[in-house]
């Protein structure tokens, strides 16, 4: 047995480095033929086409047969482009020579890029901090189960590059912040802002702003998406449009939330999209409009947005930001809520009204300690999983139940004989211990002097007491 | 040509004389207002005259939560941006559209 399961995991960790190798050379391939490819083009743009160094691609440029500047294999790679009246050799053309940023590859970023790389831009950015993780796989569709682990960037880059090997992928593994955005920012022509969170939001529209940047701004949330272009052609910005950041409890977040992988798919495609007609120049981007996309109802409405503002602190006629005071600017002050998405952890209470885990484990698994358990989540979450014997009460409901919590001690403290007497004890927990403060803090003030609650709820559960209760 | 301009006018004089008449619109909410208001739109009675600022809050007196929005949003009439001092007309589509920023 012992010598079969060593054998087992060498094996496995053989196939584990062996893969990383074919990754890694998989990824110097790409690189090598991005930069043949870049050379070629630059030899093409100066004249110089040296016909034994193309013989050597078949993805080369080839011969240049005619005075478009596409060699046979763009001609045939963007032949569906090219046949497009209104887009033709001229939209492709200036596609080729454009460059585009995307920050966040996440939900909104990974169709976006996908489609960026594919439609032939000459230079993509692709700017993220984060590592893929399984729970992200469900909407962000560029990433495979193999990167698990691995930087987001790097998974995103290699999908580009063997999409299309002749587009220079460029990787900013790094987040995104007012000491690097400058100078990112400004080796591009189009920005799409594929973000999650309002602080980069106003961040990278004011980086936009201040460089002259046409900013493709995407973003979704549970089964509605928005879209819209700003600060192109004298079009407003996003400051002009909602000068006040929202309160940090309207800011919600994909994890916390939900959101039906689709609808940043859609969204992420439109962005695309305008990026492409922005960065070809044909067409006419959605500038002073906003499309809202109701995937519930099946409904896509396009609202007029106001101009540009004169009062503008980013754009307007006295801005306060500019390329001098942007560096400094505190965007998390700003709007009260971290870049760094994680979740929030309040600490509301004092450590007597609070216990671990792992003592709760101890004390209810161990010592058979009569108590009751509310779970304060919503009911769907509560759907998802919960722990055995806990009862449902959503923070939402809580000030009108309190005589269910009433009923469920007397219950509790009538089972047991009580050595003590002092009745059976109260515990709130959630998802991450925070609405569980808020409910202690409820119960308080209603006489449960003796309610506490779980730190770090099921969060805390999964992690340290019972590795394999579910996390979502 | 001519005689449509003078019924509307007709119209419009007729409004004015009759000011206690009151005017159905109709509410749209978008993401943060669906999760406040639990709806995706209602309509709402206002008195003639009202402008898109009065109608807001009335539909916030009736929402109080939605004041958490209120310095953060989008505020369209018939799907173009109006100015809180816009008087509305009968039919009118009124819209809250407070950013997402998910992603």
């Amino acid at each position: 047995m012992d010598s079969n399961g060593a054998e087992a995991s060498r094996i496995r960790e053989e196939i584990e480095s062996l893969k990383a190798n074919k990754r890694n050379i998989e990824q110097q391939i790409s690189a090598l033929e991005a930069q043949l490819n870049q050379l070629e083009v630059k030899q093409v743009e100066e004249g110089e086409v040296n016909s034994n160094a193309l013989c050597t691609s078949p993805l080369s440029n080839g011969d240049l047969g005619n005075s478009n500047g596409l060699s046979p294999d763009m001609i045939y790679r963007y032949s569906r482009h090219l046949l497009l009246p209104s887009f033709g050799v001229q939209g492709q053309a200036n596609l080729l020579k454009s460059s585009v940023l995307v920050i966040g590859a996440g939900g909104l970023g990974s169709p976006a890029l996908l489609y960026l790389a594919a439609c032939g831009v000459g230079r993509i950015g692709i700017v993220d901090h984060d590592v893929v993780e399984l729970n992200n796989l469900q909407r962000q569709i560029i990433h495979t189960e193999a990167y698990i682990g691995k930087s987001k960037v790097e998974s995103a880059a290699a999908a580009c590059r063997s999409i299309n090997s002749s587009t220079q992928i460029v990787e900013h593994k790094e987040a995104f912040r007012t000491s690097n955005a400058l100078e990112i920012v400004s080796k591009y022509d189009v920005v799409v802002d594929a973000t999650d969170n309002a602080p980069s939001r106003y961040m990278i529209n004011d980086c936009c702003v201040v460089l002259g940047k046409p900013l493709i701004s995407g973003a979704a949330l549970g089964l509605e998406g928005q879209l819209t272009v700003y600060n192109y052609n004298g079009g407003p910005c996003y400051r002009c449009l909602f000068p006040t950041p929202p309160p940090t409890n309207a800011c919600q977040r994909c994890a916390d939330s939900g959101v039906l992988g689709v609808v940043p798919g859609v969204i992420g495609c439109l962005q695309a999209l305008e990026a492409i007609k922005v960065a070809s120049l044909v067409g006419e981007p959605l500038s002073g409009r906003m499309l809202l996309l109701d995937a519930l109802s099946g409904r896509i409405r396009i609202v007029k947005i106001r101009g540009r503002s004169l009062q503008c602190e980013a754009c307007g006629e006295h801005p306060v930001l500019t390329r001098q005071t942007f560096p400094d600017f505190d965007y998390e002050i700003f709007t009260q809520t971290p870049l760094s998405t994680g979740p929030l952890k309040l600490t509301l209470l004092s450590q007597d009204a609070r216990i671990s885990s792992k003592e709760y484990n101890e004390r209810v698994v161990t010592k058979g300690e009569a108590h009751v358990l509310v779970d304060v989540r919503p009911a769907h979450h509560y759907k998802i999983v919960s722990l055995p014997n806990s009862i449902n009460i959503p923070l939402s409901t809580l000030e009108g139940r309190l005589s269910e919590i009433a009923a469920a001690l007397e219950n509790e403290a009538d089972k047991e004989t009580l050595d003590s007497g002092s009745g059976a004890s109260l515990y709130m927990i959630c998802r991450r211990g925070n609405d569980s403060q808020r409910a202690v803090q409820l119960l308080h003030k209603a006489g449960f002097t003796s309610a506490k609650d779980i730190i770090g709820g099921l969060e805390s559960w999964a992690h340290n007491v019972d590795p394999k209760f579910p996390t979502y | 040509m001519v005689d449509k301009q003078i019924d509307s006018k007709d119209e419009e004089t007729l409004q004015n004389e009759d000011e206690s008449r009151s005017l159905q619109i109709k509410f749209l909410f978008f993401a943060r207002a669906r999760d406040l208001t639990g709806m995706t739109e209602m309509p709402l009675e206002v008195s003639y005259g009202s402008t898109a600022g009065d109608c807001l809050n009335k539909v916030i007196s009736r929402f109080p939560r939605l004041e958490e929005i209120r310095g953060c949003m989008l505020l369209a009439r018939n799907e173009e941006y109006t100015p809180e001092s816009t008087t509305v007309k009968d039919g009118d589509e009124l819209a809250i559209i407070p950013p997402i920023s998910g992603g």
